[in-house]
């Protein structure tokens, strides 16, 4: 076991941190969180950047226009960029972290063609219409429904929490192109224009205030079928193969962030006396070891996916059911910190306090990732 | 970085394994329990077994090679603790690792040394009766024994396979040469490996019996109630896991005090849902899941408590240490 970085993965570590210093006062000031054309603006302008210093798609394959860089060397950048307070990825995250690696791993030279470019260079976003009113965790369950006429897709149904369905050019989309089929062999990945006639965004609001997702309604919205990725009712395979891409950095910026906020709280409870008591403290000292254990499992995740070629989805299940916890009890701990401010929606921390509530329900809630840990690792029995 | 097992590390862990396996199965496990409560105050260990720990070099694995050791370090003196851990071996075995080079005889296995915590309230020594000699370890300074040199008073051990005595002398012995920061801290990790082994051991027990029992005509672990406990402790496993390999790399005093912290969580939190998978049945004394639990307190108790570890973390980070 070696913890420590090779030279090579320092001087990319150098190069990228020296690249920084030099772009980030370059960037212009952040719009605020409800402006969302103000946000893509932002967004694709930062994604420019990277592409034109050569970090677009670092984790990508270089057969798709990305870096090819190894998993540690994307663990190094996620790292850097998160503690030089460079934006998140935002709005670019469909694309680069769902649709696009889809599209580059099934998709044909000519699809490949069209739309990874623009994902990486920072000129088209990208949205998940997966989940429905009646398919959440039981994603299957989809009833979108999709019929052939001629070279395209008719199609008709609606899809829920789309985040980012307001500003997004191109929405990667599940459908059923065959009821009559085992659920699972009739659904088909589709990539549908944002701006094709029979879409209607309605915006939700989060318990947060702000419009994080949406509703989307279909009424017969025409979908070339070219635009269809692998085979017809080949959908939900296709879907499931962007898992691979996932090499256990998902969280990489999350859990330095949340360091951060740790030693703050430490901080901001040592000015207004909280510190003094026992319960609290000890509260954080154990939140200090769980988040350093947590970015150690990142080390240990990478690093099998370097030696292994690519972490299991379930290795993931492992991290995300214990950091999205962790993070809740993060930011109930800062509440404590604040005490009476903890009621002043204003503050950062308050907000991310609210956002946090929705890490054990999106993308596979906790029980969900429970069932998988414990059928797809411990080989339970399937059961109700 | 490569944060992973290499090849020479996977065989030692599975060469370790296989071992125990071979020379400490469940009778043997029942025959040390029956050895307790036959023995009163008198021994418990087998010195038979011992002397062939040693002579799988369980004992020289922190010896320099120039003194006989086996010139391996604290990742693979973690993943042996982890086995024993796991096989629930009892005996002093962090003394045994901690004090191969200093106590005669030790790292042979043909004397038993020990060691204990004096800074603990009461001051507890485990296995009195099968040590030859003994270091006491205050806050800053050691001390160290012959056997029958010290006064105890007799504790009825919660833990069936750990006799323990109450030391009720203070630091009189010959002052034993040491760094205590370092002894401690070292006690501290091997300490949390045992309990990542019992953690594991716990996990293993309880999706075995979930697979195994049935009512309501289905086996138990097809109930999402039991397959949940069942992943969570899987999750505890492997944080727990990250956190003390990455410890016995950095051996940073601060990522060692989490390992322990979260190493006990996962021993002591899996024992007990393995009792809760197992019903009744997990209540009785036959039933090897109390050995796990009782075990997995004895070890949480010794060289760092919750309230110590927290502490520790919470002072590092007002002192801007940080781990990552
Ligand atoms: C902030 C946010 C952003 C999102 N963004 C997107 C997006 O961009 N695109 C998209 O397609 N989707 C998105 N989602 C949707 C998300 O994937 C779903 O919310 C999630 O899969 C759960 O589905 P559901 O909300 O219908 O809850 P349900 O599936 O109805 O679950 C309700 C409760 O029942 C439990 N439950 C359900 N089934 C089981 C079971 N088999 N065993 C045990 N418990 C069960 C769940 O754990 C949960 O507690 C987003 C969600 C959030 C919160």
């Amino acid at each position: 076991m070696d913890l420590t970085y090779t030279a090579e993965e320092e001087s990319f570590r150098a190069r990228l941190r020296a690249w920084l210093s030099e772009v980030l006062p370059k960037l212009p000031p952040k719009p605020a969180a409800a402006d969302w054309p103000g946000r893509r603006a932002y967004d694709t302008a930062w994604q420019r950047m990277l592409y034109d210093a050569g970090y677009a798609g670092l984790h990508w394959p270089a057969d798709a226009g990305g870096r090819g860089a190894t998993p540690t060397q994307h663990l190094i950048f996620l790292e850097e960029t998160e503690r030089a307070g460079a934006p998140y990825v935002g709005a670019n995250f469909v694309g680069l972290l769902h649709a696009g690696p889809t599209v580059a791993a099934e998709g044909t030279a000519e699809q490949r063609a069209r739309w990874l470019p623009p994902i990486l260079r920072g000129e088209e976003i990208w949205c998940q219409g997966f989940s429905e009113p009646a398919a959440g965790s039981d994603l299957a369950a989809l009833r979108t429904k999709a019929v052939r006429d001629g070279d395209f897709y008719v199609v008709s149904g609606s899809k829920l929490w789309t985040s980012h369905a307001e500003v997004a050019d191109w929405c990667e989309l599940l459908v059923r192109t065959n009821p009559g089929a085992p659920r699972h062999r009739g659904i088909s990945w589709l990539a549908m224009p944002m701006d094709a006639p029979g879409i209607t965004v309605r915006p939700l609001r989060t318990l947060a205030g702000s419009t994080e997702f949406a509703e989307v309604f279909l009424d017969e919205v025409r979908v070339p079928v070219a635009n269809r990725v692998g085979a017809e009712n080949d959908g939900w395979r296709v879907t499931m193969v962007t898992l691979s891409f996932e090499r256990g950095t998902a969280f990489v910026g999350e859990v330095v962030a949340c360091h951060r906020v740790l030693a703050a709280l430490a901080r901001t409870a040592r000015g207004n006396g909280r510190w003094d008591d026992a319960v609290l403290r000890r509260r954080l000292g154990r939140l200090a070891a769980e988040f350093a254990a947590l970015w150690r499992l990142t080390q240990w995740n990478v690093s099998a996916a370097q030696a292994g070629g690519g972490v299991p989805g379930v290795g993931g299940s492992v991290f995300k059911l214990r950091y999205s916890h962790a993070r809740q009890e993060l930011y109930d701990a800062a509440a404590e910190v604040l005490g009476a401010g903890a009621l002043d929606a204003d503050h950062e921390w308050v907000a991310d306090r609210l956002s946090s509530l929705s890490y054990t329900i999106a993308a596979g809630t906790s029980q969900i990732q429970r069932n998988i840990v414990a059928e797809r690792i411990l080989g339970l029995p399937k059961g109700r | 970085m490569d944060f992973q097992l290499s090849e020479d590390q996977r065989a030692l862990r599975t060469g370790v394994r296989e071992l125990l396996a071979g020379r400490f199965p469940t009778e043997r496990l029942r025959a040390a329990v029956a050895a307790y409560e036959a023995a009163g105050d008198g021994p418990v260990l087998d010195r038979g077994l011992w002397r062939e720990l040693a002579g799988a070099g369980f004992f020289s694995l922190l010896l320099p090679e120039a003194a006989g050791g086996t010139g391996l370090g604290p990742q693979e003196a973690v993943l042996v603790m982890e086995e024993a851990g796991r096989a629930l071996l009892p005996g002093p075995l962090v003394a045994g690792v901690l004090l191969a080079g200093a106590v005669d005889g030790a790292a042979t296995g043909e004397r038993i040394a020990g060691l204990c915590d004096a800074t603990a309230a009461p001051v507890l020594w485990d296995h009195p009766a099968d040590c030859d000699e003994v270091i006491v370890v205050g806050a800053d300074a050691a001390h160290r024994y012959a056997a029958g040199e010290l006064r105890t008073a007799a504790v009825r051990s919660v833990d069936p396979l750990t006799p323990l005595a109450r030391l009720l002398d203070g630091p009189s012995g010959a002052p034993y040469a040491v760094d205590v920061g370092r002894l401690r801290r070292d006690a501290a990790l091997l300490t949390a490996a045992q309990q990542l082994g019992g953690a594991v051991r716990a996990l293993e027990a309880a999706v075995a019996y979930a697979r195994q029992r049935e009512q309501f005509g289905a086996p138990i672990g097809s109930f999402q109630a039991v397959k949940h406990l069942c992943a969570e402790m899987l999750v505890r496993v492997e944080v727990a896991r990250s956190a003390v390999y990455a410890a016995s790399v950095t051996g940073d005093p601060v990522e060692v005090a989490g390992a322990k912290l979260l190493a006990d969580e996962a021993a002591t939190g899996n024992a007990r849902d393995c009792l809760q998978v197992h019903g009744g049945t997990g209540f009785t004394w036959e039933a090897d899941v109390h050995l796990a639990l009782k075990r997995a307190w004895l070890r949480a108790a010794a060289w760092q408590t919750v309230a110590d570890g927290t502490e520790t973390l919470a002072e590092a980070l007002t002192d801007g240490h940080i781990v990552l």
